[in-house]
């Protein structure tokens, strides 16, 4: 029932939310009213792309099948790959970016780099006790070797998740710009690299 | 290989490691003593005391159960008020109390409403925690009786699973599920009655890493900044909003505050 | 000079007195961002007086954490009189905090 219910709200127009309890006036007045802008986190932050949008119609089920292939179509079409073709940086500085937790927040200076702040999430190098459990486990994750589509797959789920896996927790790394190409690369060797302290245990 | 083996059987037979467990241990050894007790008696001397233009202490302020009545009111918050037509979270009622009753004017107010590091304390944070032991071991009974209380809680359940940001977070994000944890860090899951009332009970509490009694309305606007949003007003909608749906799903739940949290 | 907040109870003629002290307690061992350590800083001495009389001398060191809380009972105390909490520290700074026993 409740997926035809939501259909049809789509079909109806982009305005209406998939409750139908609080109207898209209400909500965007709270939201305009509620926030200021403070240091780099600034009101337009909160403008909703594609992404932001068909999540927040279905909330925590997935969104419509039909639309959902679309996007993530979509979103696949706009990964950016490395233009030099390399995928892989230095593990050592990737581990430095999967260690920090900043970028981004107000609280940041705009100078420093971005962190991806991986272990919030994920388990990565053995000996790092301090991780968290809202993603699955990376450790060992070199054990999928260094072919083509590997580094392609890996690289994608890096720069936006959502071209696999639509309304994921995970950040888009790349496509929201939180990371740099050599970031990314760098993440991409902590993961891969042989040599690297994620795949010691092999 | 065996090595690998050993590593196996480790991670199956650990727990999951949880802050909160290593932390139950410190909660034990601190016994009844928390450090916000100190912050109580700040608080309780601040409601008493004459200031403002007016010169007059805060003991007429109602919040909620009538001029003056502190016991038990935390645990009733947000609520609609009629002298102000809006649905209210604590703060900003006592915000509104120092406006009218002791004449202060509102930008002061909201100038430095909470701690920086290294401060020894605001006015607010102190009359929030003694407000907040004026409700321990009441029930949690946010007033859902006005449709604007009612509208607040399904506002707060749209706020809640709103993704935005440059990371696309939500409170969902990492609220919504139960048993996870970020880093060491224990996730309640706010969408569940339970893990709700332990959480939203155990505001204000006393931070030991940062030496302050931190409020709730403080931990929603460093919730938002961890999620890279703009700045979260103090006693806004949203603000509001999202501690309905907290307290409302917590209803039932006992308040324990303030409380003891790394 | 650092306000220490202090609280004193009587009862059955045994005085509780809790404390909380505004300090970092540096170790010395902690390295900055730049790889420079961040000098030790931390109380050396504590003690606790209940009128003229120190009933508490304490000296500590670094392995106690920041803002220490310290909770003291001793014997006597009345309802009115002061107990007062001084510290200092390894670069000479000081703290105090006078209450009257409850």
């Amino acid at each position: 029932m409740r997926p035809l219910f939501k259909t049809i709200v789509l079909l109806l127009g982009a305005g209406t939310l998939s409750t139908g309890v609080v109207s898209s006036e209400r909500l965007d007045a709270a939201l305009a009213g509620s926030f200021v802008d403070n240091g780099q986190a600034t009101l337009d932050r909160l403008e909703q792309d594609p992404v932001q949008q068909a999540c927040n119609q279905s909330r925590s089920t997935p969104p419509d099948p039909a639309i959902a292939s679309n996007l993530r179509q979509e979103r696949l079409d706009a990964v950016v790959f490395p233009l030099d073709g390399e995928f892989l940086g230095d593990w050592q500085r990737g581990a430095e970016v999967a260690d920090n937790g900043r970028g981004l927040q107000s609280s940041d200076d705009p100078e420093q780099p971005n962190g991806g702040n991986c272990y919030a999430c994920h388990q990565l190098a053995p000996d790092e006790v301090a991780y968290g459990t809202l993603g699955p486990s990376l450790t060992g994750y070199g054990a999928r070797g260094q072919s083509e589509p590997m580094l392609r797959y890996t690289w994608t789920k890096l720069w936006d998740t959502h071209a696999y896996n639509l309304c994921s927790h995970m950040p888009r790394f790349g496509a929201q710009g939180i990371l740099t190409e050599q970031q990314l690369k760098d993440i991409m060797a902590f993961l891969l690299d042989p040599a690297s302290p994620v795949n010691q245990d092999l | 290989m065996i090595k690998k083996w050993a590593w196996l059987i480790g991670i199956l037979a650990m727990p999951v490691l949880s802050d909160d467990g290593i932390f139950d241990e410190y909660r034990d050894l601190m016994g009844d003593d928390n450090p916000a007790i100190f912050v109580i008696d700040e608080g309780e001397a601040l409601w008493f005391e004459a200031q403002g233009p007016l010169d007059t202490s805060l003991e007429r302020c109602d919040l909620g159960l009538g001029p003056g009545v502190t016991a038990g009111a935390y645990a009733r918050f947000p609520r609609y008020f009629e002298d102000t037509d809006s649905v209210m979270d604590i703060e900003s009622r006592l915000l509104h109390c120092m406006q009218t009753l002791q004449g202060r004017e509102r930008a002061v107010l909201l100038a430095k409403p909470y701690s920086l590091r290294g401060d020894l304390g605001t006015e607010l944070e102190a009359l929030v925690t003694w407000l907040a032991a004026e409700s321990e071991g009441a029930v949690i009974a946010p007033e859902q009786a006005h449709p604007a209380e009612r509208e607040m809680y399904a506002l707060g359940e749209e706020i809640f699973f709103y993704r935005a940001g440059p990371h696309d977070f939500s409170c969902a994000t990492c609220h919504e599920q139960s048993n996870m944890r970020i880093r060491l860090q224990a996730l309640p899951n706010l969408t569940n009655h339970d893990a709700a009332a332990e959480a939203f009970g155990s505001w204000p509490a006393y931070r030991i890493s940062e030496g302050l009694v931190r409020t709730m309305g403080w931990r929603l606007q460093d919730c938002f900044r961890q999620q890279r949003w703009p700045g979260l007003r103090l006693g806004s909608d949203v603000s509001v909003a999202l501690q309905t749906y907290m307290a409302v799903n917590a209803a039932g739940g006992v308040m324990t505050a303030p409380g003891l949290k790394r | 000079m650092s306000r220490i907040k202090i609280r004193a109870q009587q009862a059955d003629g045994v005085t509780e007195v809790k404390a909380l002290m505004r300090h970092p307690m540096e170790t010395g061992m902690r390295k900055d961002q730049s790889g420079e350590a961040i000098p030790a800083h931390f109380i050396t001495e504590v003690a606790v007086f209940h009128g003229e009389r120190a009933v508490m001398q304490g000296y500590w060191g670094a392995a106690v954490s920041a803002n220490p809380f310290l909770g003291v009972r001793f014997k006597g105390g009345a309802a009115g009189d002061t107990v007062k909490v001084t510290w200092v520290d390894n670069q000479g700074g000081t703290g105090e905090g006078e209450t009257t026993i409850r």
